[in-house]
C-alpha cells in the first residue's frame, strides 16, 4: 500500500509538473542481421536522468523478448506446419507466438515505466507503435512552478469527479 | 490530497498494443473517427474496413483469378466426370484440394500486408535529420544520398535512407515505387497477385506458385489423358469435338506450365540460398562481386534456409490498419508540411470539425490515454467540460476549447487552417525530397512560431508566463510543450501523458 502511495506520488508529481522536453530514439542494431535488436548504447541525453545499468537492463530484456519471438526452432516449426496444414485458419482461434510475446513485452514496458522510468520523468514507448524501428524515450522536465500551472492543477483537482 | 483519493477510486481500461479496437468511450460515436487505413500514406487500396490490403493496380490480379477459376471450372465440369468414371474418383478430389489450396494461398498473398514499414513520425525524422546534419556538418544544401554502413555477420551492408519514408531502411528492405511503401525483406512487386511480396507474405506466395505448378501440371496431364482415352474409344477428332473445353484447358496449361514451373524453381533456389529476388537480380551476394562476398543472412544449409523461410515465425503487421486515427499527440519537432501525411489529414479533419467536435476530440485524446499504469479511469472529460462550463477556464485549456482556435486545434500542425486537404500535403511530400528537406528542417521553429502565435496568445486571455509559446524560437522542444500544458495538467494521471505520447505514433 505504501508502495502504491509512493508510485502515485511520483506520477502525480510528474503529471503536475511534466512537460515534454525531449525524445530520445534508440535505434535498431542490425549487426546480427534482420532480427529485432536494439542498440544498448547509452544515449547522452539520459546521462543524468537514469542509471546506465537500469537502462541497459531494460534494453537487453527487450532484446531477449524479441529474440524469443523470432526464434526459429521446434516450436515455431510446429506452429508453421500446423498453420500450413489448416490453411492458416488456425490463427482465427489461436494467437501466434509472436503476438503472445508482444503482449508480454507490452506488460514489461508498462511495468518498467511505472517502476523505474516515470519516477525519473521518462517514458518508454512500445517499439511496436513505431514500426519496430526505435525505442522512443520521452523525457519530461519540470516546468517549474508558475502561478497558473499550480492554479490549474488545483482547479482540475476541485472539479475532478 | 483528495486528488490522490480520487485517483484510487478510479479504474481504467487497458490499451492493447495493437490498438486495433477503439477506445471504449461514450463520446466516440459523436466524433467521426477515421481508421488508420483511411489515412494511410502509401498507394494501397483497402477493402473490408482495412482487413484487405492490395496494391493500386489490381487488373492483372483479376486476370489471374479468372484464369484459374475458368480453367479449373472447365476441368471439373467437363473432364472430371469422364476421368472419375474411367479411372478413379480420387482425381477430382485431389484436383479440388489443390484448387482450394491455390485459391487460399493466392488470396492470402494478395490480401495481406507484405511487411510495410510505417513512415517515421515527425520526431523520429527530425532526430535522424539532426544526426545526419551533425555527421555531415550541416551544409544547408541537400546532402549526398545518405547511407549507413553496418557489419552483419562479417559482411558490410549499406543501409540506405528512404526520402519518402524518412527512415534508414533495415537490411533487405526496399521501397516499392508502385505502392510507395518501404517493405521489409522486399522480394518483388507481383502484378499477378496485385501486391508486393515481402517478409509477411513470401511463404504464401511461394506456396501459391508451388501449388499452382502442381495444379497446372495436374490438369494438363489429366486433360491429355482424357483426350487420349476418349480418342481410343471414339477417334481423335470426335473426342475433341465432344469436349472442346479440354482444348482450351490444354492451351492455357501449356503456356502456364513453363512460366509457373520456372518461377517455382527459381524461388526454390532463392529460398534455399536465403536470398530475395531483389538481391539476386542485383547480384548483391554473388561471388562475382568479390572473393569475400557471401550472403550474411544464409544459415549455411539448405534445409535450415527453407525452414526459416517457410516455417519461421510470422511477424505481425506493423501498420495498424484498423486502429483509429488518434488526434494529434504531443510532438517535439515542428513537423514540416511534407513529413506528416497523417498530420495533414488530421489537421484537415480537425479543421472541418466544429467546436463541439473539437471538445469531443480532446476528450477522446485524453480518455484514450487510459493506459494500464495506474489502473484508473481517466476523468479528463469531466474536467474539460466543467472548465468550459465554468467560464473560468484556464487559459491553456481554453486554447483548446474556444471556438476560434478550433481551427487551430491541430496541436501544433504547421499547416494553416485554410490549407487544402491532404492532396496538397501529398504534393508537398512528393516535392519535399526534390527541394531538399534540410531547408524545412533548418527552420522548423520559424515555420512553427507564427502558427503558435496565431494559435494561443491572441485568442486566449492568458498570462503569458503560462504558455511556453512565448518563446518558441528559444526552444524547439518546448514549443509544443506549452500548447500541451492543459493536457498534461488536466489529467490527474501520468498515464494520460504517456497516452498522449503514444498517440504520436500516428
Amino acid at each position: 500500500m505504501g508502495l502504491i502511495k509512493d508510485t502515485f506520488h511520483n506520477l502525480q508529481e510528474l503529471r503536475n509538473s511534466a512537460s515534454l522536453a525531449n525524445k530520445v530514439f534508440i535505434q535498431r542494431d542490425y549487426s546480427e542481421g534482420t532480427t529485432c535488436k536494439f542498440q544498448t548504447k547509452f544515449p547522452s541525453e539520459l546521462e543524468n536522468r537514469i542509471e546506465r545499468t537500469l537502462f541497459e537492463d531494460t534494453v537487453k530484456t527487450l532484446n531477449n523478448f524479441y529474440a524469443e519471438a523470432e526464434k526459429i526452432g521446434g516450436h515455431s516449426y510446429l506452429e508453421g506446419c500446423l498453420a500450413c496444414v489448416t490453411a492458416y485458419l488456425i490463427f482465427l482461434c489461436m494467437e501466434t507466438r509472436y503476438e503472445k510475446v508482444l503482449k508480454k513485452i507490452a506488460k514489461y514496458i508498462q511495468e518498467q515505466n511505472e517502476k523505474i522510468y516515470a519516477p525519473r520523468g521518462l517514458l518508454i514507448t512500445d517499439p511496436i507503435e513505431r514500426g519496430m524501428r526505435v525505442i522512443e524515450i520521452s523525457i519530461y522536465e519540470d516546468r517549474g512552478s508558475s502561478g497558473s500551472s499550480s492554479g490549474s492543477s488545483s482547479v482540475s483537482g476541485s472539479t475532478a469527479r | 490530497m483528495h486528488i490522490g483519493e480520487s485517483m484510487r477510486e478510479c479504474e481504467y481500461s487497458q490499451i492493447s498494443t495493437r490498438s486495433s479496437t477503439p477506445m471504449e468511450t461514450p463520446h466516440k460515436k459523436r466524433s467521426p473517427k477515421r481508421k488508420k487505413w483511411e489515412a494511410f500514406p502509401g498507394r494501397n487500396k483497402f477493402y473490408c474496413d482495412g482487413r484487405i490490403m492490395m496494391a493500386k493496380q489490381t487488373g492483372v490480379f483479376y486476370l489471374t483469378l479468372v484464369l484459374i477459376l475458368v480453367t479449373c471450372g472447365l476441368f471439373f465440369t467437363f473432364d472430371c466426370q469422364y476421368l472419375a468414371k474411367e479411372l478413379t474418383p480420387i482425381i477430382p478430389v485431389i484436383g479440388g484440394a489443390l484448387f482450394l489450396f491455390v485459391l487460399g494461398t493466392l488470396l492470402r498473398t494478395s490480401f495481406s500486408d507484405p511487411g510495410v514499414l510505417p513512415r517515421a513520425t515527425p520526431d523520429e525524422a527530425a532526430d535522424l535529420e539532426r544526426q545526419i546534419d551533425v555527421a555531415n556538418g550541416s551544409t544547408g544544401y541537400r546532402p549526398p544520398p545518405r547511407t549507413k554502413e553496418v557489419v552483419i555477420n562479417g559482411q558490410t551492408v549499406k543501409l540506405k535512407y528512404c526520402f519518402t519514408c524518412k527512415i534508414f531502411r533495415p537490411p533487405r528492405a526496399s521501397h516499392c515505387s508502385l505502392c510507395d511503401n518501404c517493405v521489409e525483406r522486399f522480394d518483388h512487386h507481383c502484378p499477378w497477385v496485385g501486391n508486393c511480396v515481402g517478409r509477411r507474405n513470401y511463404r504464401f506466395f511461394y506456396m501459391f506458385i508451388l501449388s499452382l505448378s502442381f495444379l497446372t501440371i495436374f490438369i494438363f496431364a489429366f486433360v491429355i489423358t482424357h483426350i487420349i482415352l476418349s480418342s481410343h474409344q471414339k477417334g481423335f477428332l470426335s473426342a475433341l469435338k465432344d469436349s472442346p473445353a479440354s482444348v482450351l484447358e490444354v492451351v492455357v496449361c501449356f503456356f502456364s506450365v513453363w512460366s509457373i514451373v520456372g518461377l517455382s524453381g527459381f524461388h526454390t533456389y532463392l529460398i534455399s540460398s536465403n536470398q530475395t529476388t531483389n538481391e539476386d537480380i542485383k547480384g548483391s551476394w554473388s561471388s562475382k562481386r568479390g572473393k569475400d562476398n557471401y550472403n550474411p543472412y544464409s544459415y549455411g544449409n539448405i534445409f535450415t534456409n527453407c525452414c526459416a523461410a517457410l516455417c519461421g515465425p510470422l511477424p505481425p503487421s506493423l501498420i495498424d490498419r484498423r486502429g483509429y486515427v488518434e488526434a494529434d499527440a504531443p510532438q517535439l519537432a515542428a513537423p514540416t508540411n511534407g513529413i506528416t501525411m497523417y498530420g495533414a489529414t488530421q489537421s484537415q479533419q480537425s479543421h472541418m470539425c466544429d467546436q463541439d467536435q473539437c471538445i469531443q476530440s480532446t476528450k477522446f485524446v485524453l480518455q484514450a490515454a487510459a493506459t494500464p499504469l495506474l489502473q484508473q479511469q481517466t476523468s479528463e472529460p469531466v474536467i474539460i467540460t466543467s472548465s468550459t462550463e465554468n467560464g473560468t477556464s484556464l487559459p491553456a485549456r481554453a486554447s483548446l476549447t474556444l471556438g476560434g482556435p478550433c481551427s487551430t486545434f491541430p496541436l501544433g500542425q504547421p499547416t494553416p487552417p485554410t490549407s487544402t486537404p491532404s492532396l496538397s500535403c501529398q504534393e508537398a511530400a512528393d516535392v519535399l525530397p526534390i527541394h531538399g528537406h534540410t531547408l524545412n528542417h533548418t527552420y522548423p521553429l520559424q515555420e512553427q512560431a507564427p502558427h503558435h502565435h496565431y494559435l494561443t496568445p491572441e485568442e486566449v486571455p492568458s498570462p503569458p508566463g503560462m504558455l511556453h509559446c512565448g518563446s518558441p524560437l528559444g526552444h524547439s522542444h518546448t514549443v509544443q510543450a506549452g500548447f500541451y500544458n492543459p493536457a498534461s495538467q488536466d489529467s490527474l494521471h501520468e498515464d494520460s501523458v504517456r497516452g498522449l505520447v503514444k498517440l504520436s505514433s500516428v
